[in-house]
């Protein structure tokens, strides 16, 4: 227990409340709040303003400078009740959401049995060759020994994916385009004022955003580690503009999750955030639930679209489709990528993919590395 | 307009019942938060579904400080150019060809500094609202739908935020006497960059209760009945809750009663409310669901 627990009455005249206070965003940190040191040093300059006694204040004084985001302020509330009113005995119930400390080293050894006890079957035993790299980019996600996994995971961090762009309304000097007058003005202004030629500025190209909704949901569940991986690659090579939400039985957004540099840790902390991993898939309702929470906002706006599902729908297939339809109206391409897609005898007769078919401006396979790579090429020069 | 000199609010109650008497009622949060923006200089950063308030929260606090309300709308691709200080080429250049033309008169050649000099004065400065801003004492700078700008702005913002102050390479630093009280807004289609928020306090506006929104009609629209004000707030929380596109704001209910008003209505009855949706419900999907329902929905 840290020192200095205040009470918040009126007898409390003596002590000095700092070390109280910062023990407070202590326990904020290790609630996984961002608390800084400049945070801290506002919430004690908010509190000099205000009334130090006064709960409320300094409820507020806190909430104001601590607090970033709305997924903060429940955090925030539990623990300004544990620490400034523990009437439940002081048991605190803040858990340490930060994620373990990453690994020292990343899974990189593939041939890591080497020279000892195999485990693995005969035969399954991957050399790090090229003609390995191009019968495993073939293979299906699915269906790979553990020795594959770690080999695919190698074969992924390497993918290069570009991010699409759009035309920005920035603009920079260039040869072409609408004219410049300020620099016009001062090339003219070099001529003592003979104006000789046009400047002019051009518009620039910004990444697009690009949305990857990814299903898993029990049927998924041999893919969603390795798209959880694919989507930390694209997110890392564009940080910026690439949001990734997980669905199941609910909208789980693990963009921040997968924005940390280290696979592995980033895979950690995605799993921690998602509640229903392999559960039942709603997939009309979370839909609906990301359109309505980000993507009419603007998440999806302009943005290329991808989902990644196999379209199994238990419920009803007619509010996916029309999910479907205010997506496909706000996105700039929508992608529908299938891991089933690309096996033989596919075809789209599935309920939720047939509902989602005519709102659709792809439709891939998305069942080994090869036909990953060629949906990075698609949304590239989508 | 009467130049009063407001006394400066000396606590968050005090500033409550000032926005209060300019028609915004605030709760101990928001008053808080002003308050503390005000005394420690920061910017406030407000967070929340559209249409509770976070717009109508600077015009409110522009009224109590007597100040100059500056808006800055954020769009994608904006730039300094737009935000901060333009010059204002044209007659900068018919300047320098009337400058030509009686130095031609005259047989003298130019001398280019002067000629630099004249040009580059404040008279052909173009203010933009950064700059007004932070020249103009009283003010309050509302940077609307910060989210709507790019990462490069937002860096941009942060420097102009916490130096108070804007440099132009041809005249010189300008500062701000008094810092103007800096209100920033997002709908979170985008998620700002910690760095900004961390300069900010952070503010998050949920939609009102009942109550609270019903006291709002009152003191907007003084001319709206209680009975109707009281319907009108019960059943704008049913709707927000009956998951709709796009749940009703404040500001859709403030139309709402506005719009019952001018038709007539004293109560909200099943015809009025058919008669009015369009004040309250701006997609077509959510008419028609609710159009089904309202019978049920304005009963109890």
């Amino acid at each position: 227990m840290m020192p200095g627990r205040p009470v918040l009455t009126d007898e409390q005249t003596d002590a000095d409340p700092i070390p109280g206070l910062v023990g407070f965003t202590a326990v904020l940190r290790s609630a996984g709040l961002s608390i800084t040191t400049d945070r801290v040093a506002a919430f004690l300059t908010a509190l000099d303003e205000l009334d130090v006694t006064s709960r409320l204040q300094t409820y507020w004084a806190g909430r104001l400078t601590l607090c970033a985001d709305p997924d903060d302020l429940p955090r925030y509330d539990m623990a300004f009740d544990a620490w400034f009113d523990p009437p439940r005995g002081g048991g605190t119930r803040i858990v340490d959401e930060r994620p373990p400390p990453p690994p020292k080293l990343a899974s990189l050894s593939v041939n890591q049995d080497d020279g000892g006890e195999s485990e693995d079957d005969d035969g399954e035993q991957i050399k790090a060759t090229a003609s390995g790299n191009e019968v495993l980019r073939h293979r299906d996600l699915g269906d790979m020994s553990p020795a594959e996994r770690e080999h695919l995971r190698t074969l992924l961090a390497m993918l290069r994916p570009e991010p699409p762009t759009r035309a920005s309304r920035r603009l920079r000097p260039g040869r072409h385009g609408e004219p410049d007058p300020g620099r016009t003005l001062r090339a003219a202004l070099r001529n003592h004022g003979e104006l000789r030629e046009l400047r002019r500025r051009t518009r620039t190209r910004r990444p697009r955003k690009v949305v990857m909704l990814i299903d898993v949901s029990g049927s998924m569940e041999p893919y969603a580690d390795s798209l959880l991986r694919f989507a930390h690659v694209v997110v890392r090579r564009s940080p910026a503009s690439v949001e990734v939400f997980t669905l199941g039985t609910r909208l789980t957004r693990v963009t921040r999750e997968l924005r940390m540099r280290d696979a592995e840790h980033a895979l950690h902390a995605a799993g921690k955030a998602i509640p229903d991993w392999s559960g039942g898939t709603r997939l009309g309702e979370v839909l609906r639930a990301f359109v309505d929470r980000w993507g009419q906002r603007g998440a999806a706006r302009r943005a290329v679209v991808v989902v990644f599902s196999d379209g199994w729908e238990r419920g009803d297939t007619a509010m996916l489709g029309e999910q479907m339809a205010r997506l496909s109206r706000l996105a700039h391409r929508l992608v529908w990528v299938n891991p089933h897609a690309g096996k033989d005898g596919y075809a789209p007769v599935q309920g939720g993919i047939v509902a989602a078919l005519p709102y659709l401006d792809d439709l891939l396979a998305g069942h080994s590395l090869a036909t990953l790579e060629r949906l990075l090429r698609v949304v590239q020069h989508a | 307009m009467v130049v009063t000199a407001p006394a400066t609010p000396a606590s968050p109650a005090e500033l409550s019942d000032a926005l209060r008497a300019t028609g915004y009622l605030p709760d101990d949060g928001l008053a808080t938060a002003a308050f503390l923006a005000m005394r420690m200089g920061r910017p406030l950063f407000c967070e929340g579904e559209p249409g509770t308030g976070k717009t109508a929260l600077a015009q409110a606090m522009a009224q109590v400080l007597g100040a100059e309300l500056i808006r800055l709308q954020c769009h994608d691709g904006i730039d300094a150019s737009q935000a901060l200080y333009d010059w204002d080429f044209p007659r900068q250049l018919l300047h320098l060809r009337a400058l030509e033309a009686t130095a031609g008169a005259g047989g003298a050649a130019l001398d280019t500094d002067a000629v630099e000099a004249s040009l580059y004065d404040r008279r052909f400065l173009l203010q933009r609202p950064i700059l007004r801003a932070l020249t103009t004492t009283p003010s309050v700078l509302l940077v609307d739908e910060v989210d709507r700008a790019d990462d490069e702005f937002e860096a941009f913002l942060l420097e102009v935020l916490t130096e108070h102050a804007v440099t132009i390479p041809e005249l010189g630093e300008i500062r701000a006497t008094t810092p103007p009280l800096v209100v920033l807004t997002s709908n979170r289609t985008r998620e700002v960059h910690d760095a900004l928020k961390r300069r900010c306090l952070y503010l998050w506006l949920d939609h009102p209760d009942v109550q609270r929104e019903i006291q709002i009609l009152r003191s907007r629209l003084p001319g709206v009945p209680e009975r109707l004000a009281t319907q009108v707030a019960t059943t704008v929380a049913k709707l927000r809750r009956a998951e709709l596109l796009k749940p009703p704001g404040v500001a859709e209910s403030i139309d709402w009663a506005q719009a019952l008003q001018l038709v007539g209505a004293t109560t909200l009855d099943v015809d009025s409310a058919a008669a009015t949706l369009g004040a309250v419900l701006k997609y077509r999907e959510d008419a028609d669901r609710v159009r089904d329902q309202l019978d049920a929905l304005l009963a109890s």
